[in-house]
Formats: C-alpha cells, sequence, structure tokens
C-alpha cells in the first residue's frame, strides 16, 4: 500500500528544520497503524506525506503506484479526493453548512450527481449513528458528534486509506472509546488501512502496529 | 453543492455581505446618477446648440476673427445720414425714418465661393452658405421749429426771449427716436438643408423655396412675430426694402428660438446689404461621425483664412448655468465617483481577503478532502460576485431612484452661445429677451459672433435612463465582485492544504 524511501522534509526559515530524517517505512494494505512520539517529533508531517497533503524535500512516497512525491497539485488532489479519508482532532467541519452538507462536500470533487450525493451522504451519516442529526449545523452537535460527522465525511466517498490526526484528542474518555470502535469496525468490514497519530497510549495500544517519531526518525514499536 | 455552498456562506455571514453590497450600492448609484446627469448635461447642450446651428451640422465655416480695422469686411459703427429736407411733414414737424441692413458690429464675412471650395472636398454631405446681418431701422420725430428762417420774426419769451419750445413727445420741444434691431439671415432657399433652420419647423404660411431667390419675401421666427405684432401676410421692412412675410418658423425645441429674427433669400441680403458675393457662415455635414476630423483638416487646408469647428468644439463654447453645471459634473462628480467606487472596490476586496483569511482552515479542510485550488477559486468568486451583484442590484435600485429625483426637480439651466468665435453670424439675444417679454430686436451678433454676441436658451434638464447607464450599473457590480473574487481566490488557492491545516492547529 505505502512505501515511504529515504524520505526528509525539511521546513525553511529563520533556521531549517528537518521534520523527517531519512524514514524509510512500508504500510500494507488493511492495516492498523499507531503513530507515537513527542510534540514536533514529526508526525503530523508523516501524516501530511501519507495524506499527499505535502511533499517530501527528498525521498519518495508511494501510494499504491502512484508516487505522490511526483505528482502534481491537481493529481495529488484527485488522489485524496478518491483514495484517502481524514480526521482531524478539531473536526474541521465547514461551519456554515449542515452535518448532510459536509459529508456530501467529500463527493463534489467526484462529481457525483446531487441525488446520489444525498444518497450515500444520508448512508454514511447513518453508519455513524447520526441519521437524524442531518439537517443540523455543526454548532448544534457534540464535540462526538461532530467527529462523527467527519468521520462520515471521511467514509462517504468509500477510501482506501484512513487518515486520523489525533481524532479522540479533544474528546472524553467515554466518547474516545466510542469513536475508536466506530472506527476499528469501519476498519474491519470495509478493509481500511488506518494510521492514527495520537499521544494517547490508550488509542495507540488499540494498533496493530505503533511507530514512534522522535526528532523526525522513526522507530518499530510492538506490533501485535 | 457551489450554490448551496455560496448561499449557506453569505446567509451565514450578513453582516459583510451586508456592508460589502451597501458599498458597492452607493458607489453605483452614484456613477449611474452622475452618467444620466452628465448625458442630460449633454442633451441639452446639444438642445442648445442645436437652435443655433440646426441638426446635422458636423462643422461650422467661418472668417477668422481680425482686430478691427484690419481686413475682412467687418461691421462697423452704423451711421444714418437723413438729407435736409427729409421727413418734412405738413404740420411742420420732421418724421424721419432710415432702415439699414449691415453686418452686425465685428462681424466678417468671406468669399461666398467657400461653399462651392467646400462642397467639393471629399467626405462632405452637404453644405449650406448664409450671411448673417442685423436690420437696424432709426424711427421718430423732429417738432416743429417755429422760427423765421429770414429773420424777421422769432418767437420770444415774455421775458424777452424766444417763444418756449412747443411739441415733441415731451410737449416741450423734445425729440425720441427708436431704434429697433431685427436679426436677418439671408439664405439660400435652393441650398442645402443643413443649418439653422434644419432645426425648426414651419408654424405658419411656408418656408422659403427655391423660387423665392431673389424675391423680397421673408420668413419671421414665430417668437419673434408674436412679439412684434407680425403674421403672415404683412410686410417687414428690411435694408429699407418692403418684404412680404410669406411664413413663420418655431425651432422644434421646445424651450429655444430659431437663430434669427428673420430669413430671407441670400442673393437679396446680400445685395441689400452691400455684401455682394459674402457670406458669414457655410454649415457642412459630414458622410459619417467618423470622418468628421479628417473634412475639418481638409477644409482648414482648403481655407487657411477661415475658423472651422466641430459641435465638440462648439459645446465647449456653451456658458451660462448649464456650462457650469456641465463643467461641474464632468470635473466633480467624475473624480467624487472615481473616489467613491474605488473604495467601494477596495472595502470589497478586504472583506474577501478578510474571509479567506478567516476561513483558512475551511478551506486547508476542503483541500484535503479532494477539493482543486480551481473549485475554491471559483466558489470565493462565486460569492464575491453574488455579493457585487447584490450591490448593483441596490445600487440599481437607488440609482434609477436618485435620476428620477433629478427630472422630478425639473432645474432649468440657461445656456448661451457666442462669444468667442469668429465675427458675424445670425442669432441674437431674442431667446432670453423673448421669454422675459422684451421689446423685438435685441443684441445682435451670431452663434460665431464677436464678444457681445450671444444665443441663450432655457433648457429644462432631464437625466436620461439609457440602456448604457444600465449597463454600467450591471458592468461595475459584476466588475467589482470578480475583482474582489479574484483577488480572494487568489488568495485562497495560495494557501498548501499542510500549512492552511497547520496553521490553525
Amino acid at each position: 500500500m505505502y512505501r515511504l524511501d529515504h524520505v526528509t522534509k525539511q521546513y525553511q526559515g529563520k533556521r531549517t528544520v528537518t521534520a523527517l530524517k531519512d524514514v524509510t517505512l512500508e504500510i500494507p494494505a488493511g492495516q492498523h497503524v499507531a503513530i507515537q512520539g513527542p510534540t514536533g517529533g514529526g508526525k503530523s508531517t508523516l501524516l501530511q506525506m501519507l495524506g499527499a497533503l505535502d511533499r517530501p524535500t527528498s525521498g519518495r512516497v508511494v501510494l499504491g503506484e502512484a508516487e505522490l512525491s511526483h505528482l502534481p497539485d491537481a493529481k495529488l488532489a484527485g488522489v485524496r479526493a478518491a483514495q484517502l479519508g481524514f480526521v482531524f482532532q478539531g473536526f474541521n467541519l465547514i461551519p456554515t453548512l449542515t452535518a448532510q452538507e459536509n459529508v456530501e462536500a467529500a463527493l463534489a470533487p467526484l462529481g457525483v450527481a446531487a441525488a446520489e450525493r444525498t444518497r450515500r451522504a444520508g448512508e454514511a451519516l447513518a453508519a455513524v449513528g447520526l441519521a437524524d442529526r442531518a439537517g443540523h449545523m455543526p454548532g448544534e452537535l457534540s464535540g462526538g458528534q461532530q467527529q462523527r460527522v467527519a468521520i462520515a465525511r471521511a467514509l462517504v466517498k468509500e477510501p482506501e486509506v484512513l487518515l486520523a490526526d489525533e481524532p479522540t484528542g479533544a474528546l472524553d474518555e467515554a466518547t474516545r472509546d466510542e469513536i475508536l470502535e466506530l472506527l476499528e469496525g469501519i476498519r474491519r468490514d470495509r478493509g481500511l488501512t488506518l494510521v492514527i497519530v495520537t499521544h494517547d497510549s490508550a488509542v495507540a495500544r488499540r494498533a496493530e502496529r505503533r511507530l514512534h517519531l522522535r526528532d523526525g526518525v522513526v522507530t518499530e514499536g510492538v506490533i501485535r | 453543492m457551489f450554490f448551496t455552498f455560496l448561499r449557506r456562506e453569505l446567509a451565514g455571514r450578513r453582516r459583510q455581505t451586508a456592508i460589502v453590497a451597501i458599498g458597492m450600492a452607493l458607489a453605483i448609484a452614484l456613477v449611474m446618477i452622475v452618467n444620466a446627469v452628465s448625458t442630460g448635461m449633454r442633451d441639452a447642450q446639444a438642445e442648445v446648440l442645436q437652435s443655433v446651428y440646426g441638426v446635422g451640422t458636423d462643422l461650422t465655416v467661418t472668417a477668422t476673427p481680425t482686430a478691427p480695422g484690419e481686413g475682412g469686411a467687418a461691421g462697423g459703427p452704423q451711421r444714418f445720414e437723413f438729407d435736409a429736407g427729409a421727413g418734412q411733414t405738413a404740420d411742420g414737424s420732421t418724421a424721419l425714418s432710415q432702415s439699414r441692413l449691415t453686418s452686425g458690429p465685428g462681424s466678417q464675412t468671406f468669399d461666398a465661393a467657400a461653399l462651392d471650395t467646400v462642397q467639393a472636398i471629399d467626405g462632405v454631405e452637404a453644405a449650406a452658405a448664409t450671411l448673417a446681418l442685423e436690420n437696424v431701422t432709426f424711427s421718430g420725430e423732429l417738432p416743429a421749429m417755429s422760427q423765421d428762417q429770414g429773420g424777421t420774426e422769432v418767437q420770444t419769451a415774455p421775458d424777452g426771449g424766444g417763444a418756449p419750445p412747443q411739441g415733441g413727445f415731451d410737449g416741450a420741444g423734445g425729440s425720441a427716436f427708436d431704434v429697433d434691431r431685427v436679426t436677418v439671415l439671408g439664405i439660400d432657399p435652393a441650398g442645402a438643408a443643413v443649418g439653422p433652420l434644419s432645426a425648426a419647423a414651419v408654424d405658419e404660411g411656408r418656408g422659403l423655396e427655391a423660387s423665392d431667390a431673389g424675391q423680397a419675401v421673408a420668413v419671421l421666427d414665430a417668437s419673434y412675430a408674436a412679439i412684434a405684432g407680425l403674421a403672415v401676410g404683412d410686410a417687414i421692412e428690411l435694408g429699407g426694402t418692403e418684404f412680404e412675410i410669406v411664413g413663420t418658423v418655431a425651432s422644434t425645441s421646445a424651450d429655444a428660438t430659431t437663430a434669427s429674427n428673420a430669413y430671407v433669400p441670400l442673393d437679396l441680403a446680400q445685395s441689400l446689404s452691400g455684401q455682394e458675393g459674402k457670406v458669414s457662415d457655410v454649415y457642412v455635414q459630414a458622410a459619417s461621425a467618423d470622418r468628421i476630423d479628417a473634412v475639418q483638416a481638409s477644409i482648414e487646408e482648403a481655407l487657411p483664412e477661415t475658423s472651422v469647428s466641430t459641435q465638440s468644439d462648439l459645446a465647449a463654447q456653451v456658458s451660462g448655468s448649464l456650462g457650469s453645471a456641465s463643467a461641474l459634473i464632468s470635473n466633480l462628480g467624475l473624480w467624487v465617483s472615481i473616489a467613491v467606487l474605488a473604495a467601494a472596490f477596495l472595502t470589497a476586496i478586504l472583506f474577501t481577503i478578510q474571509g479567506v483569511t478567516r476561513r483558512t482552515r475551511e478551506f486547508g479542510t476542503l483541500k484535503a478532502i479532494g477539493w482543486r485550488n480551481r473549485r475554491i477559486v471559483g466558489q470565493v468568486a462565486g460569492e464575491s460576485l453574488v455579493q457585487g451583484l447584490i450591490g448593483g442590484a441596490a445600487g440599481l435600485v437607488v440609482g434609477l431612484a436618485g435620476i428620477w429625483v433629478v427630472n422630478l426637480l425639473g432645474l432649468t439651466l440657461g445656456g448661451s452661445t457666442g462669444g468667442g468665435f469668429t465675427a458675424g453670424g445670425p442669432g441674437a439675444m431674442q431667446g432670453a429677451d423673448a421669454s422675459a417679454g422684451a421689446p423685438p430686436g435685441g443684441m445682435a451678433g451670431g452663434p460665431f459672433g464677436a464678444a457681445a454676441s450671444q444665443t441663450a436658451t432655457e433648457v429644462v434638464l432631464s437625466a436620461p435612463v439609457t440602456l448604457s447607464v444600465i449597463a454600467i450599473a450591471v458592468g461595475l457590480a459584476v466588475l467589482g465582485g470578480m475583482l474582489a473574487g479574484v483577488i480572494g481566490g487568489w488568495r485562497a488557492a495560495r494557501l498548501r492544504p499542510a500549512e492552511a491545516l497547520r496553521s490553525v492547529a
């Protein structure tokens, strides 16, 4: 599924910051991977490389047959639209759109017809248990409900990979467990590759594979 | 999705939408009103000019002004001479009356062959020559002077002096004289239909016809005829000759008089005024509007002793409140409009940029879920465009209301022409004088006349709602919206998804 060859990412500023140092990594399809590490260790940068949101300074990032490190912006957008789903710590819902419309927004770049969009978004919301909240604005939903909408938005396009950046970081413990069970259930049902960046060891322990990132260097953790 | 997102965004940011729309509306309304009033001013100027120069006249040719006493056949001081026995009546009083037809003071003429020269120039559709004259009638009565020319009997006063004078207008031997001035325009009855009379229509009787050449027939301005108490069939004395009044003409504009008090055949006007072979003006119609400049240059080359003026030159000569208002609209109104428009555009752009900055995470998220730059730019531009169109629609309503108010006020502007062109020509102060109920005549001169010569017309300002005014409103709304949208969209497109998400992390 994923293959990273000697990936280095540097940010240029007053001084150059190396977020990833010569990272070489493979993630097979369908694996549940947790990435842990201290703040500033490079976790989010690695997730951005995997999510085709940024390009490495050097090295190669390959997803399936596509080498993401050399694709033009428009192609990267196409990969994100069709193959990747994102879940963010802060939910990142569009505040002026309803839950239903937020989910539909993920289908807009795929050219799905309006009626089909409505149907699929409704099904995705039902899958996360929010069929009755479709017409609600994000501000009218609890944190857990908002994250469910975000998960529905990520899954509605039936991606191959789900990338989650601290998906439970803004939630209480009970809601966290609820969301994790939801994500793991979906992964099992759909055979998704699930990559979760987390500070929370309780979340990381539920993954098949744990990676530790410190100062841009990846080390393997426990593989269950 | 585009329209759903657009509707939600605009509804969710009502205050920003309202501020941008109000700014755009005010700017667009102001531009509409200034444009409409400016068009109204131009129409008013054209109306003033048409009343003098006629419809369809693109160029006028006049003699180049010269200093008094130099060249040309400039009209000069008028002198009336009477023989010793002139005007003697049976009761001993002396009734004097003399009518002279001359070029007005300071007016100049040139060779009538210039008309042939002009007509031969490529691009000239039609041309007609006129001779502008002034008829001054001096009339009055001297009382009887009872004295013995042989010196044998002289009335003396009781105190030893002669008897006090008697008779005359004051009963004490005084004299009274009237000086009537009538502007006269000699026109070729068989000539082309350009020139002053093209802006006039026959009111009563008939106009001059080709068969009238050499005949003592005249057509009067209807306003002048009414004030002078003359009608078709009456006679008027011009240059010592009785002219039969065959018709009256009125300006096609309700607010203006025609260019002259009286119109007579050109050849007779030339002979009676001693201006054989001379004309004062040639009116030229170009074959098309885009050839006016070329025709002007050709005439100036062919007739170096003349001045050639275009309609725009003439428009610049319109003075009075119309001229002042026109200048105000052209200068202050234009710049205020530009300033307000720039402020409105800037406000729209700044609000859009601010909106993009505030929505950084939103756009980063949309990019993360696969939205391409093109779609995001389109979304931002669409929102700005709709804001602009809302402002445009409101501006259209406010602008139309403003134009309606301007028309409702019915502002009357006074426009005058002349006073700065070459000497000699028709026209007089008759317009203003007639409306004021002044006696016939007035100050002589012409449209191209000397400093003293003017033609004044009262014009009600009408600000028309034209398609161009509507187009300006819609165009500015689209332009303002697009400008803000493109700049805002460009900012949004520059956001890299990772940076956009990182910036709010």
